[in-house]
């Protein structure tokens, strides 16, 4: 652990990442202190503002302030990222364990559903579900978390399958431990690196897969702000206001791209093939 | 060979099964019929009514059922009739033959995708390699930089992004629809040069997040194999720096890129609908969009299974490819 964390210091790249994840998290979380206006609050008299000295980034079309629309925006991209992933990291790792444990016809019959899974074109598949089931946070959460978790198994599957035939799992087997028990016990604690890097990763991708549902339409539905839906707003005044475009998609490109520095980061550090090597 | 081509065939059938049953289980069993939406429209509608159109979609019986209908006329490669109002057959929508084929949906989406992807493949592999051969350069980092941006941005941004500058403010270039209003007057080449400069915008949109992923896969695989023996010896016999990178070490690196193409045919079919609904081009995606929106049940199918054959022909293609660079798999 302590080598790892060390490795990971050195990544001054993924460091400034991580101290940028966490800037975001308090931003976000201390939205209703920092937030110069309330984000609903219509303003008639200041439509379509330009960024200035009373509003930073300028207003709406009903002038509410983007800038506080945009740090309560920031709790619904980063909630949607992380409870998607947990939904999605919880399936995978479950699958991905009986998979690779108990193989055979087993292994086999998840494989190929997996296969199955990675050929759909996800995105149509879950505009369609949201579309039917209307969009709410919640519904988006569950379904990017149900048709993300493909990743997530095939990683766990494989630790599994090299885990497996290891002496001390050999050694709980001739013990008389149960399988639940190797499984959960002696096997899951130690494939868990691979999957927390691909969670962090994981967030990235969900935060720009919920953006660009709420860009549609089909996403967190207004009045509650998130950046997606503040696009739409830019595209709808493309001609006219230009920071309703260009600081929602800032802040998605931002906080993907820490994620992202994080997530890469942390495999480095916890890949022992390039430990000892520049970096 | 051909034996092996043929079990992949084979395989198709049941994958693509799967992926039938799956999304049509999905849907069907998503809250909300599309005769809410018909009540909603008419609030006069009387419950009978409602029954009775239930009844003549096929919506009140088991879902199973249900599938086993829509899979008997699948294999007669008919879609069904769309739930809107012009009634008409899934396939005449998506696939017109009264259009000529310019304007026909599927064929619209098939090419931009087609268009990208080979801009990917002609810009992604040079960055890649360069960036290879000049590791740790300033090229190297700069192009690392663009490709960590590239990962992380939003494509209907980048689409915003770019109407803003190239559309409006320097009213270069054309932000919606596939041609000009005056397209019928203007001479063949003007009609060539219209078309090309619609689709600059939209091609540049959807290949560039892929271009990003390639150039950084491309990087690394010919990072590990200019490390191989095979490689050095090449180099030790005394060949020239080009002639080692570009005829012994380029084949193998190339390998896996044509796989990861083969896996990148959801993706960019997936962002069809997107960037279809920000130029307004009236593509498969666009259709797909409108459908969902008013529950369209067989159109939402129809689509999904050609997105489906799409991808996995992609697939296949992709393996054969690999069979022909790779004589290891040719001998199996």
């Amino acid at each position: 652990m302590n080598l790892f964390w060390q490795r990971f210091k050195r990544n001054r790249l993924a460091v400034t990442g991580g101290i940028m994840v966490l800037a975001l998290f308090f931003a976000g979380a201390l939205a209703p202190v920092v937030s110069p206006f309330n984000p609903n609050d219509i303003d008639r008299k200041h439509i379509l503002e330009p960024p200035g000295i009373s509003h930073p980034l300028g207003t709406d079309d009903l002038g509410r302030d983007v800038l506080s629309r945009m740090l309560y925006g920031s709790r619904i991209s980063l909630s949607v990222g992380f409870i998607a992933v947990g939904i999605a990291t919880v399936i995978g790792v479950i699958i991905g364990a009986v998979s690779g444990y108990y193989g055979r016809w087993t292994d086999r019959i998840i494989m190929r559903v997996i296969d199955i899974m990675l050929s759909i074109p996800t995105f149509f598949l879950i505009l369609a579900v949201i579309a039917f089931v209307g969009p709410s946070i919640w519904n988006i959460m569950i379904i990017i978390g149900l048709t993300s978790w493909m990743g997530v198994a095939r990683l766990v599957r494989a630790e599994f399958l090299s885990l497996k035939e290891r002496e001390f799992v050999l050694a709980a087997k001739a013990l008389g431990a149960s399988n639940m028990r190797i499984i959960f016990k002696h096997i899951m604690i130690n494939s868990m690196a691979p999957v927390f890097v691909s969670a962090v990763l994981g967030v990235a991708s969900a935060i720009l897969v919920e953006s660009a549902l709420s860009f549609l339409g089909l996403g967190v539905q207004p009045p509650t702000p998130s950046w997606g839906n503040i696009l739409t707003l830019g595209k709808d005044n493309i001609e006219i206001a230009w920071w309703l475009s260009v600081f929602p998609g800032l802040a998605i490109l931002i906080t993907v791209l820490v994620y992202n520095l994080v997530g890469e980061g942390l495999r480095d550090a916890l890949d022992p093939r390039l430990w000892g090597s520049k970096g | 060979m051909i034996t092996y081509l043929i079990k992949r065939l084979l395989e198709m059938i049941p994958t693509l099964f799967g992926i039938t049953l799956i999304s049509f289980f999905i849907i069907h069993l998503a809250p909300g019929k599309p005769t809410d939406i018909l009540t909603e429209l008419n609030p006069k509608i009387t419950p009978e009514a409602r029954e009775k159109l239930e009844k003549y979609y096929g919506l009140d019986k088991p879902i199973i059922v249900q599938y086993g209908m829509w899979l008997k006329r699948i294999v007669k490669l008919d879609f069904g009739e769309s739930f809107s109002t012009d009634r008409r057959p899934v396939m005449e929508k998506i696939w017109d033959t009264k259009q000529p084929l310019l304007e026909r949906r599927l064929f619209i989406t098939f090419m931009l995708n087609l268009l990208s992807m080979f801009i990917i493949l002609i810009i992604a592999i040079p960055i890649g390699i360069l960036s290879a051969t000049h590791q740790y350069s300033l090229y190297d980092k700069i192009t690392t930089v663009i490709v960590f941006i590239g990962f992380a941005m939003p494509s209907f941004w980048l689409a915003l992004l770019l109407m803003m500058l190239f559309g409006i403010h320097f009213d270069w270039l054309p932000i919606s629809g596939l041609k000009s209003m005056n397209y019928d007057s203007l001479p063949l080449l003007g009609k060539i040069w219209d078309r090309v400069r619609h689709l600059i915008l939209p091609v540049f949109v959807s290949a560039f997040t892929g271009l990003a992923a390639d150039s950084r896969f491309m990087r690394s695989s010919m990072l590990e194999v200019i490390r191989q023996d095979y490689v050095t010896a090449a180099r030790a016999k005394g060949l020239p720096e080009t002639k080692v990178i570009y005829r012994h070490a380029l084949k193998n690196a190339l390998l896996p890129i044509i796989t990861l193409m083969g896996l990148s045919v959801p993706g960019l079919i997936g962002g069809s609908v997107i960037f279809e609904n920000i130029f307004g081009i009236p593509g498969m995606g666009q259709l797909f969009y409108m459908s969902v929106m008013t529950r369209d049940y067989p159109l939402v199918m129809g689509i999904l299974t050609i997105g489906a054959i799409l991808t996995l022909s992609g697939n296949l293609l992709s393996d054969i490819g690999y069979m022909f660079a790779d004589p290891r798999i040719r001998a199996k």
